[in-house]
């Protein structure tokens, strides 16, 4: 196990590499001047020009700078914001939580919901409640996420007034930072109503996110499950007597699992992609709506910075659904 | 057992209940909905509109101010003022006993004095100023856009509450300078205090000043807090606590106005206009911009060098049908250089009417009968003064057309389409420009004088001499009516000579909740709370 738990690690450098080259290549494919970007000025004089050219190394071979940037970035060192001058790793760190904690809501809504989604419409094939969920699933899966947040703000925070339009709490709270995780820390700060202010400002935000994951899951559900049982061993098993729960539950589901538990790894990068959207939508402080600020100010040490972590993660996190994989099917184990 | 919980219940329950109502009593909270996080709270090192509404706004003062609403400048920090004949000192009574904020670092033992105005100012003006290059890499970028260390000689403390400004050359505009948001105000108490405690950056991240509303806590991107301050030399303000609830998506923030979840919002999209006025729990407010939207002739390219044409090209465009549709309503024909909020505006002005047959007899008139074919850059991006750049250049294009003229509609990235416009590359061209410290003088010299044809800001590349001689007269001449007969005459000049074919100002609109009193649009786009008051 170790052993194939160290050649997928061994995978994921060159990726590494390959995005850091992508991400050091960034300043110098943007249209201008590299100079002009990194320091956030314009229209220098040449003297100015020519100590900040070699302030930021660039008057140096590209593969010099690179290994430069590389060492840097190993050590910890985004560099730090061209407008509120943070350190970007520090800046990452703070607002992280925020998505991390949107992201896990969502995600586990997906699978609530989209698991017995797809074991339902797998089951019940070829019946109107099969059609539904497909149909219901492919509208959800071509929703574009502003119009659909928008949407959902609309009925349930505008008419319906049931939750609030934007933001992790009501303002009334003044919710002392522990871990960063507002469900936490308003748990925590005692306060009556914090965390249920907090859950009401987090619903909608979930929704939004995790409609799509949760659409793609529910469908892949349906299509592993009916792989599975179309196979012989489950036959074998209906032959033997089994009840149906044990069919479904113990043969078919463990085996349907492994393709859906790949999914949720790649579910990882649609749901950095899509906090996008909707952190700037719901006004949530996460590092979606950070790189949106970023990119409008043309910060590009923030949106280097931030482009490499959320790749790191994405990596990272497919590492692991990786390794999981090898768990739940030990062929694979074997096999690699 | 069952009695137990039920009794705990209600308790809780009453517990609850007494605790909202208690609240709702005890304490006025204005939530504002804004439109993003500031870049920090020193408003020396930002020119951006976002960062001043969170810095020196609320928590700080100038020595003169602009009076809520217009450009009229009026005393704050400073009680009174005089100047010398020759235009050249200006000495300022300060205010006394008024009150500095204090925080969890910083109890002040003192009132503002002479010595907080000498730190505010030299901090910027003198690279060896200690607090000079205290927070690593910001630039004091306002002071030395405005030029102000050519302007100003020196300062001089003459008495506690006095001091001396003498300047290089007369400059009309000072006053107005100094009321602009990089010259606010800043305790040199508290700088000492954390000098000596050797974390002297701390002053610019927990701001304090002499303003309305002190610094409560700032959640980057979430939200910033203030509180009244009981000491406020202008009296208290009325309301207890000011929250601004950063929101960036407009469609949100309306949603959050309507809700309740917000009492004034900043920004609102043209295209909601029309619903936000129709909602009874939500008041529009309006207030024309400080700001001009223009096509710029370039007059050193033919055949714009011919004053007829660029007067024939000023009566072919229909502006009412440009208002409609790239405004939405939400702007003001322009006929003048300078917006009619700003003094010294020639109302006497009549504007080329919209003619096409006189248009095309002025062609024929200068030679082109048969009318000729010209580039037409238009914006790339959405501007204050041009919410749609694209849709604002295919309807002049089209009025060009009825009298000849064929325009090929050019664009670039935004960059590159300012770096090429300053080097004189096109031959008409959409820009416009948002004044910030409410002198004419900011729109006259920066976009139509002779320097700036070289600097590039001069985009008609006109160089008048009798337009120039009147707006340089006019930034020595220290008394404003007499500036103004100056500028009337300069518009006129303006309006002869017809370098541009000025299009629109843009109006600004501020949607608030019924129950808000006393909001009153600002002239130079902030968003004062400091006399708002909400009602039951």
């Amino acid at each position: 196990m170790l052993g194939f738990v160290l050649r997928r690690a061994g995978l994921v450098v060159p990726t590494f590499i390959g995005i850091t080259l992508l991400v050091f290549s960034l300043i110098h494919l943007i249209p201008g001047d590299a100079v002009e970007a990194m320091s956030g000025e314009r229209g220098m004089d040449p003297a100015r020009y020519a100590r900040l050219l070699h302030e930021f190394g660039l008057d140096r071979p590209l593969y010099v700078q690179y290994f430069d940037y590389l060492g840097l970035v190993l050590q910890g060192d985004l560099g730090r914001s061209l407008i509120t001058h943070e350190p970007v790793l520090k800046e990452f760190m703070t607002l992280f939580p925020a998505t991390l904690e949107l992201s896990l809501c969502a995600i586990t809504l997906a699978l609530l919901a989209g698991l017995p989604a797809g074991i339902l419409a797998a089951l019940k094939r070829n019946t109107f409640l099969d059609y539904s969920v497909m149909g219901v699933s492919l509208t959800g899966y071509s929703m574009p996420i502003f119009w659909w947040a928008l949407l959902l703000i609309m009925l349930f925070s505008v008419t319906l007034g049931w939750t609030p339009v934007s933001g992790r709490i009501d303002i009334v709270y003044d919710i002392p930072r522990v871990t960063g995780f507002m469900l936490i820390d308003g748990l925590v700060s005692g306060e009556p109503g914090a965390l249920k202010s907090a859950l009401s400002h987090l619903v909608l935000p979930a929704i939004a996110l995790g409609t799509i994951p949760l659409a793609v899951i529910a469908r892949m559900t349906r299509s592993a499950m009916l792989e599975v049982l179309r196979e012989d061993y489950v036959r074998t098993a209906r032959a033997k007597g089994l009840p149906q729960w044990r069919v479904i539950g113990l043969h078919v589901l463990r085996n349907a699992l492994i393709p859906i538990v790949t999914l949720i790894g790649l579910q990882v990068g649609t749901l950095l992609a899509g906090a996008i959207l909707t952190e700037t939508i719901f006004s949530w402080p996460g590092i979606g709506k950070w790189l949106v600020e970023a990119i409008h100010r043309r910060d590009y040490q923030v949106v280097q910075g931030g482009i490499l972590m959320s790749a790191s993660i994405i990596i990272v996190v497919n590492l692991v659904v990786d390794v999981l994989y090898g768990v739940i099917n030990p062929r694979i184990r074997h096999r690699a | 057992m069952h009695s137990i919980a039920k009794t705990i219940l209600s308790a809780g329950l009453a517990a609850t209940l007494c605790g909202y109502t208690g609240f709702a009593a005890a304490a006025k909270t204005l939530v504002y909905c804004s439109e993003g996080s500031p870049e920090g709270f020193n408003p020396q090192f930002f020119t951006t509109g976002t960062t001043q509404d969170a810095s020196s706004v609320p928590m700080m003062n100038r020595l003169v101010e602009f009076e809520l609403g217009t450009t009229n400048i009026i005393p704050a920090l400073a009680e009174s003022w005089t100047t010398t004949p020759d235009g050249l000192a200006y000495v300022f009574k300060l205010r006394k006993g008024v009150k500095f904020h204090g925080n969890d670092k910083f109890k002040p033992s003192r009132n503002f004095n002479v010595d907080d105005v000498l730190f505010s100012y030299n901090r910027q003006a003198d690279p060896n100023h200690p607090f000079h290059k205290v927070t690593p890499g910001q630039t004091f970028a306002y002071f030395e856009d405005m030029g102000m260390g050519k302007i100003v000689d020196k300062l001089e403390k003459i008495d506690e509450h006095t001091v001396r400004f003498t300047l290089k050359h007369p400059e009309a505009s000072f006053l107005a300078n100094m009321a602009m948001d990089f010259a606010s105000i800043l305790s040199a108490e508290y700088a000492d205090r954390m000098m000596a405690a050797g974390t002297p950056a701390v002053i610019d991240r927990e701001p304090i000043g002499t303003g309305p509303f002190q610094f409560g806590s700032y959640q980057k991107d979430a939200v910033i807090r203030y509180k009244a301050f009981d000491a406020y030399w202008g009296g208290r303000p009325k309301i207890d606590n000011l929250v601004y609830a950063i929101t960036p998506d407009a469609s949100v923030r309306y949603a959050k106005l309507k809700t309740g979840e917000c009492h004034v919002m900043a920004y609102p999209k043209p295209a909601d206009l029309a619903l936000m006025k129709s909602d009874p729990n939500i008041t529009v407010l309006t207030k024309e911009g400080l700001n001009v939207g223009y096509i710029a002739l370039n007059v050193e390219k033919k055949p714009f060098d011919n004053k007829l044409v660029r007067q024939a090209l000023n009566m072919s465009v229909d502006k009412a049908s440009i208002l409609n549709s790239v405004f939405q309503g939400a702007g003001k024909g322009a006929k003048n250089p300078i917006p009619p909020t700003l003094w010294s505006y020639n109302e006497k002005i009549k504007d080329y009417p919209y003619d096409v047959a006189k248009a095309k007899a002025l062609l024929a008139k200068a030679g082109f009968p048969n009318g000729f074919e010209v580039d037409l850059w238009y914006l790339p991006v959405t501007r204050p003064y041009n919410p749609d750049g694209k849709r604002m250049a295919e309807l002049i294009q089209a009025d060009w057309a009825k009298i000849g003229v064929k325009a090929k509609l050019v664009t670039f990235e935004w960059g590159e389409y300012r770096k090429r416009s300053k080097a004189g590359e096109h031959p008409s061209i959409m820009f416009g420009w948002s004044g910030d410290n409410g002198d004419p003088d900011n729109f006259f010299v920066p976009l139509l004088g002779c320097d700036a044809v070289k600097g590039g800001g001069n985009i008609s590349r006109w160089c008048n001499k009798e337009f120039e001689d009147l707006i340089q007269k006019a930034k020595t001449t220290p008394k404003q009516a007499d500036r103004a007969r100056s500028y009337l005459k300069a518009q006129e000049v303006f309006h002869e000579e017809a370098p541009w074919i000025p299009i629109a100002h843009s109006v600004v609109f501020t949607p608030v909740r019924k129950n808000v009193v006393g909001y009153k649009i600002d002239a130079t786009s902030h968003h004062f709370f400091t006399r708002v008051d909400l009602k039951n």
